[in-house]
């Protein structure tokens, strides 16, 4: 197995940006990436798209419309798609070009444009659910998350005060980032839980917002970064995917064992046997406040119903024991849903090189992990990555 | 480290499954297949890909629906939004890494529950500058195939005589849909549709799913199976604006061709491959896809088609198994159906229409109307 490192990393701003169609907001992330390594598309062996619902963009076989921003033109291309597990499942999937030794150099680009998506991208999520079983319920993402979200609350007897301090510190942490969508530095728990009911418990400010927007990473082979000398790199340690039932009405919605099987398999592989003690910091993916908290349980990074208490003793914060999501997560910078690889891979690329800027965690950092959530509350991907 | 096809899975190819979900057809193939490697998928196997497209599937998010029929829940599962090739090279690359031993390949069409197809496929076409000009996306095929048989001089009746072929092939291949006696006359004949394509020039679709399993040469050893090794895969995607490709040459199929005889270490591809599976969803396209595999000189595939060249007895078999006009247009199970049929002749398996003595063969794909991406896989036997 070759060592594969993350040796560049860009990100477009997080807006409703209708001036721009995905391809070209693909071009700017392919840009700024291989720009921040110091490569040109002539370097790149291959390229991995990775990009959610064709019908947010409109566009059937998004891949191929969305292959020349890329990068991709005449060269090996292939997108996957694993839903919002998308985020750190591409990279996965470009490090497998590079470990197989198939490609040297792998570029990684996702995004997504949700705005073109009208009245808004929640009518796509209508054209997710069994056809049979579901559909005819009507149901929308927001009221099963609230499902979620209520059974995780009542099982542990968390109150919302707590599920709300991760949007707090989230859109908090989000204020140095320069792509963020609702950063909020005097954001309060009393915002949050006097914002509209969505769908009870979830409140508007327990959600992220769509987005539009585009990231990339580039992946080399140790040989590659060693022979071209580069200094910024951090290596991809680990790495492991899993899918649970389609059938989430059979599944205990409690605990996400879809993301623990992907995380042990990631710990396996990065040889890591004690999470807590050897991991520094992590980027789960928090598309709901309540979702970081759930996501800490699954990657073992707290005990089951116990990563409310560490958030409210902030352990959880920029300069606590285990900082998550220094990034602002998509609760603070935003959700486009492929495109959060920025704040997932990306944020760990820079906290681990020393370029995340204001927000970077005040202690040295030598490993993270990151994790993105995806289908039908059923899928985990999940990258270490080291220093 | 050497990968192998260790089981082939397949169901009928069917204009129609009325009787079938896609769950079914996909719980069928996969049942075979693993009856076929002998392996359990809930203990054996490490990895699963399932090659999909969401408007081709109805769903917002096809891969949630992939796990439950292939023995998947809860293992490492993902979706490849590409033709079955290159959930193949996936696969390959995931078993070289290391990490995964065993790895299962899934593609499926369940074209006939698409009410619309001319609507989805138009959908793929840039928003801004192809879809508004409101013209069927087969147009684009139309007008390939001219392009085609301009550049290389190629006569109009050699399209005929691959669709005379495949289809006449496929009566002896007991999984095709269109099987059929027909003659080149009735082929230039039919009815006129994206000059100078006609009706009898077009696969029409079909109902079906394939599933490959795929191991690394210790873990074929130790489950006793016998191997049809995967020399080299290759994929690669030409510009996907219709205004900046190439027309005549199929540029993605030379560079997906190239990439696998690289890996494969083929270096004189006519005198080294004895049989070819090609993507012939329209019919100029086997003549381009063998063109551009540097299996036929530039300009010769329509001549020495007209010369029977292809046939099961010619000199290069090419889509014995009846290609897609003989079998249907599965759609992103098209190169995954063409890499089975190459794994089940190397083996010996290919019952009526088995072609004797073959040691290396070729499987091609394209990802049709209107992407210019393909991928290509060279399987061996023996050595």
């Amino acid at each position: 197995m070759r060592k594969v490192g993350v040796i560049g990393a860009g990100m477009t701003l997080f807006r409703r940006r209708l001036q721009e169609t995905g391809k070209e907001m693909c071009f700017e992330a392919t840009k700024m990436a291989l720009d921040s390594a110091g490569l040109t598309r002539a370097d790149v062996d291959t390229v991995v798209c990775g990009t959610a619902p064709d019908a947010f963009d409109g566009v059937a076989m998004k891949g191929e419309y969305l292959l020349d921003g890329c990068g991709g033109y005449r060269k090996p291309y292939t997108r996957v798609f694993t839903g919002g597990g998308t985020g750190v499942f591409s990279t996965i999937a470009g490090w497998w070009h590079v470990a197989s030794g198939l490609a040297d150099v792998a570029l990684v680009v996702n995004e997504e444009k949700m705005s073109s998506c009208q009245p808004h991208p929640q009518s796509v999520f209508a054209h997710i659910w069994d056809p049979i079983l579901d559909r005819p319920l009507k149901p929308n993402l927001v009221w099963i998350f609230a499902m979620e979200m209520n059974r995780y609350m009542t099982v542990y007897g968390v109150k919302k005060e707590d599920i709300a301090r991760v949007a707090v510190k989230n859109k908090r942490n989000a204020v140095g980032h320069p792509c963020a969508q609702l950063a909020d530095p005097n954001i309060t728990v009393d915002d949050v839980l006097n914002s509209e009911v969505m769908a009870w418990p979830v409140q508007r400010l327990d959600i992220s917002p769509p987005s539009d927007g585009a990231s990339a990473v580039v992946l080399a082979s140790e040989d590659f970064i060693r022979k071209r000398r580069i200094k910024d790199r951090a290596w991809i340690s680990g790495v492991g995917w899993c899918i649970d039932s389609t059938m989430w009405t059979d599944r205990d919605l409690v605990f996400p064992e879809y993301v623990a099987r992907a995380a042990k398999m990631a710990y396996k592989m990065a040889k890591i046997d004690e999470p807590r003690r050897q991991i520094d910091f992590a980027e789960p993916y928090d598309p709901f406040d309540y979702k970081e908290l759930h996501h800490l349980e699954g990657l073992l990074l707290a005990d089951k119903g116990e990563a409310p208490v560490l958030t409210r003793e902030g352990v959880t914060e920029r300069d606590g024991k285990m900082p998550v999501c220094p990034s602002g997560g998509l609760l603070g910078v935003g959700n486009p849903i492929a495109a959060t690889m920025g704040m997932k891979i990306g944020e760990l690329f820079w906290q681990l090189t020393g370029q995340a800027g204001k927000r970077q965690i005040p202690r040295e950092v030598h490993t993270g992990v990151s994790q993105a959530w995806g289908d039908l509350m059923q899928y985990g991907s999940v990258v270490v990555m080291r220093a | 480290m050497r990968v192998g096809i260790i089981g082939v899975g397949m169901t009928a190819f069917r204009p129609a499954t009325p009787e079938y979900s896609w769950k079914e057809l996909m719980f069928e193939a996969a049942s075979r297949a693993y009856a076929d490697a002998g392996v359990d998928p809930r203990t054996d196997v490490d990895s699963f890909i399932t090659c999909a497209e969401d408007y081709y599937e109805g769903f917002g998010i096809f891969d949630e629906f992939v796990p439950d029929q292939l023995g998947a829940a809860l293992r490492p599962t993902c979706t490849v939004s590409g033709d079955g090739l290159q959930g193949l090279a996936n696969a390959f690359m995931q078993i070289e890494t290391g990490l995964v031993d065993v790895a299962v390949v899934e593609a499926h069409s369940k074209a006939s529950d698409i009410v619309t197809l001319e609507g989805v496929i138009e959908h793929a076409l840039d928003p801004v500058w192809n879809k508004p000009l409101g013209a069927h996306p087969f147009v684009i095929a139309g007008l390939e195939a001219d392009a085609y048989l301009r550049a290389t001089k190629t006569p109009r009746r050699a399209l005929a005589a691959v669709v005379r072929k495949n289809r006449q092939n496929a009566l002896t291949n007991p999984l095709a849909a269109y099987a059929a006696k027909i003659e080149m006359d009735e082929v230039l004949g039919s009815d006129e549709r994206f000059a100078p394509l006609r009706s009898l020039d077009i696969a029409n679709s079909a109902d079906g799913c394939v599933v490959l399993v795929l191991a690394s040469e210790t873990a074929a050893t130790k489950l006793h199976a016998n191997p049809v090794w995967i020399r080299g895969v290759g994929w690669a995607s030409d510009s996907p604006s219709l205004e900046t490709r190439d027309w005549a040459g199929g540029e993605y199929a030379r560079l997906a061709a190239a990439m696998a005889y690289r890996l494969a270490k083929i270096r004189r591809p006519s005198v080294e491959i004895d049989l070819a599976e090609v993507d012939d969803r329209f019919s100029f396209k086997e003549l381009l896809h063998l063109e551009a595999l540097g299996l036929a000189k530039k300009g010769e595939a329509g001549k020495r088609a007209l010369r029977g060249d292809y046939g099961a007895d010619g000199s290069l078999p090419v889509n014995v198994s009846g290609g897609s006009l003989g079998c249907g247009n599965v759609f992103e199970a098209t190169g995954l159906h063409r890499a089975a049929e190459v794994a089940l002749q190397l083996r010996g398996d290919a019952g009526m229409h088995q072609v004797d003595g073959v040691q290396v063969g070729v499987a091609q794909s394209w990802r049709f109307v209107p992407s210019a991406t393909g991928a290509v896989a060279v399987l061996g036997v023996g050595r």
